[in-house]
């Protein structure tokens, strides 16, 4: 292997055997027997990856895109099936910290328990102890039962005492997802200082902040492949781009299913169409910022209905109706409408509404004596995402002048 | 050999074993003394039952310490096959989260109760001078037998550590299992008392008895029967320590076998 390789992962196969109802017993086996009690999940399908000395790769990926599978094989906690894993260097994978804390041994305890799974004897970790502790800031604790810490307190321990872990290659598995902001900086201090030593470290983040602050390069992983290995900036975005395609079909998927619960009125007319599309009429149910869109809607009227008006309003989850469109109200009255006729209703708004999710309800009445015809509530499903600034409704266009006077 | 006892591995064991005996008695008031107690107690029952009230053992010279000696020795094996039974299985978060040679964790289960049987033959002692049993050199040949012991008890534990990942059903088989060991073993009964010559060769035929029997000649008196007075042929011997050496490398290899999917099966 190349001396400046410090991992390289060729052809990895992992595949878990997932029991139906696991067998844990002999009986559970031999009543069992011969039937195909599992099944069989490919998580990681054929991965390259070389990373260089020296470089802080980044993985992400969405659950169960096979992230933490891949940093256990490449620790060398799970075998794989196929394919091979070199290290060249010395290797330590912090899954979780604080693995093989006992809550029944003292603060004191733990630190040397735990140095000693990093290696450290008993001696050497006497000499680092002082500072162990005042990095953690537990002086006056190392005494009490681990049971007794509160578990920032004892994250903070495990974290001490992990910097302390003298290696070549680090594995990181969403370490920073646990603590609070001091914490998280002293995490980053850690980065930073890891970077400077020149150390090569694999983080597994969601953080797209810290990917971009740290990361020298970044792979995307989705069901078991690498489908992105390069700079940051773009791994990020096709990471971003994974999770804007999970959630236009989570979307889509559940307007579907609330079009067509039984809680909808049908009686005079029935609704026929009822979705949310681009300006070019493409169904779609993810918008970024400023994107303008469109409801539709077609009813298809059984009998005759004297001044019939459609009605749209939108809501947040909360419930707060954001907008609404009533065609009676709005100027253009629709004549009485007969049996057998269809009305197709767009309404079209410019993209000026916050991150979140709306839900779009869809009325057909009659104007004067308010009878409900046909309804389906929360029908439609939208979601914006990027605007990135909480606390507020709505975008509009904003025109201001300022002048200052003396 | 390099690699295994590494620096790290010594390291690791020492503070594994170290966890394990300060775990144990923990919350208890009399603290490691039951490590001592504990047999003592138990020895204190047997003798009532079978020397007072059965009247066992009146033929065996110093038979108090004759019975101490092999329930201490079965109390050895019972305890490493137990605890490390579970051990795998016990010690899951490391397995999953961390790599370490799985085979440290049985091997200082083991290792915990080796500790705990040096206690135990301090309790032995004692009860040699109370009872004036007379020194014999052959009581330097006790390590071999307490070493034929171990290597049993850990081909064993590899093998039943591993199948409890997939099979918890082993715990409860192995219960049974000692629990029959216990009386088909001479331990609470002198040999001499089976009369059929055959099944008292066969008894001896296992490797737990034959070493009880053989520490027994070795430290307490001479006249226990041992596998080499009643054989006459070494084959014979032999067979209970090819018997350990097989157990102990089918052990290992099944163990090698099993533990690269532990991670992913407890």
């Amino acid at each position: 292997m190349n001396d400046n390789v410090a991992i390289k992962l060729s052809h990895l196969h992992k595949t878990f055997k997932l029991p139906h109802e696991k067998q844990n017993t002999l009986k559970g086996m031999v009543i069992n027997f011969g039937k195909r009690g599992y099944e069989t999940q490919h998580v990681l399908k054929g991965l390259n990856v070389d990373v260089k000395k020296g470089e802080f790769l980044g993985i992400l990926g969405r659950n169960g895109s096979g992230k933490s599978t891949l940093l256990k094989v490449l620790s060398g906690i799970y075998t794989p099936d196929e394919g091979s894993v070199e290290i060249n260097g010395k290797l330590t994978p912090f899954i979780e910290l604080g693995v093989g804390f006992n809550p029944e041994l003292s603060g004191r305890d733990n630190v040397f328990l735990n140095g000693a799974l990093l290696g450290f004897s008993r001696p050497e970790v006497s000499k680092i102890y002082d500072e162990i502790v005042a990095f953690a800031e537990l002086e006056r604790f190392m005494d009490q039962k681990l049971k007794n810490y509160s578990s920032g307190m004892q994250v903070r321990l495990a974290f001490s005492i992990a910097i302390q872990a003298d290696t070549d290659i680090l594995v990181l598995d969403e370490v920073l997802a646990v603590g609070d902001e001091a914490f998280q900086r002293k995490c980053y201090d850690y980065f930073n200082e890891l970077k400077q030593k020149g150390k090569t470290v694999v983080l597994v983040t969601h953080d797209m902040s810290a990917v971009q602050r740290f990361c020298t390069r970044a792979i995307v992983l989705s069901k078991g492949k690498v489908i992105y290995d390069g700079d940051t900036e773009s791994a990020t975005d096709v990471y971003r781009g994974l999770n804007f395609e999970s959630t236009d079909n989570a979307s889509r998927k559940s307007s579907r299913r609330r079009q067509l619960s039984g809680k909808n009125i049908e009686t005079t007319s029935k609704i026929v169409d009822f979705k949310i599309t681009d300006p070019e009429g493409n169904e779609k149910a993810l918008f970024k910022p400023g994107e303008p869109f469109v409801i539709e809607s077609s009813v298809l009227f059984k009998e005759n209905i004297p001044n019939p008006s459609i009605l749209f309003t939108f809501n947040n989850p909360g419930g707060t109706i954001i907008s609404a469109l009533d065609t009676h109200l709005a100027g253009r009255k629709m004549k009485s409408a007969k049996a057998g006729q269809t009305a197709t209703i767009k309404w079209k708004l410019d993209g000026m509404y916050n991150d979140g999710k709306y839900l779009v309800s869809v009325t057909v009445r009659d104007a004067l004596t308010q009878d409900v015809s046909s309804r389906i509530d929360d029908g439609c499903e939208f979601n914006v995402i990027g605007w990135d600034m909480p606390n507020v409704l709505v975008h509009p266009k904003i025109q201001y002048s300022l002048d200052v006077v003396d | 050999m390099d690699r295994i006892l590494s620096k790290k591995n010594r390291v690791l064991l020492t503070e594994l074993v170290r966890t394990d005996f300060k775990l144990r008695y923990q919350g208890s008031v009399l603290g490691y003394t039951w490590s001592l107690l504990k047999p003592l107690l138990l020895f204190v029952i047997l003798y009532i039952v079978f020397v007072y009230f059965l009247k066992i053992g009146k033929d065996v010279p110093h038979y108090p310490v004759y019975l101490l000696l092999g329930i201490v020795l079965w109390n050895f094996f019972n305890e490493i096959t137990s605890q490390s039974l579970s051990s795998i299985v016990g010690r899951g978060d490391l397995i999953r989260k961390i790599r370490i040679p799985r085979w440290i964790i049985v091997f200082s289960s083991s290792i915990s109760a080796l500790i705990n049987l040096c206690l135990n033959l301090i309790v032995v002692g004692i009860f040699m001078v109370i009872n004036q049993v007379p020194l014999s050199p052959s009581i330097l040949l006790l390590p071999f037998n307490i070493v034929e012991i171990y290597l049993f008890a850990l081909g064993l534990s590899l093998f039943l550590s591993a199948a409890y990942v997939k099979f918890r059903d082993v715990s409860y088989v192995w219960e049974v299992v000692l629990q029959a060991g216990f009386y088909a073993t001479p331990i609470i009964y002198p040999l001499s008392m089976i009369t059929s010559d055959f099944v008292q060769k066969l008894l001896l035929l296992s490797p737990i008895a034959q070493a009880v029997q053989d520490a027994r000649y070795n430290v307490v008196t001479h006249q226990a029967v041992t596998s080499s007075s009643i054989f006459e042929s070494f084959l014979y011997v032999a067979l209970p320590m090819i018997i350990v050496v097989a157990i102990l490398l089918g052990g290992i290899a099944y163990f090698r076998k099993e533990s690269k999917y532990f991670a992913e099966n407890i």
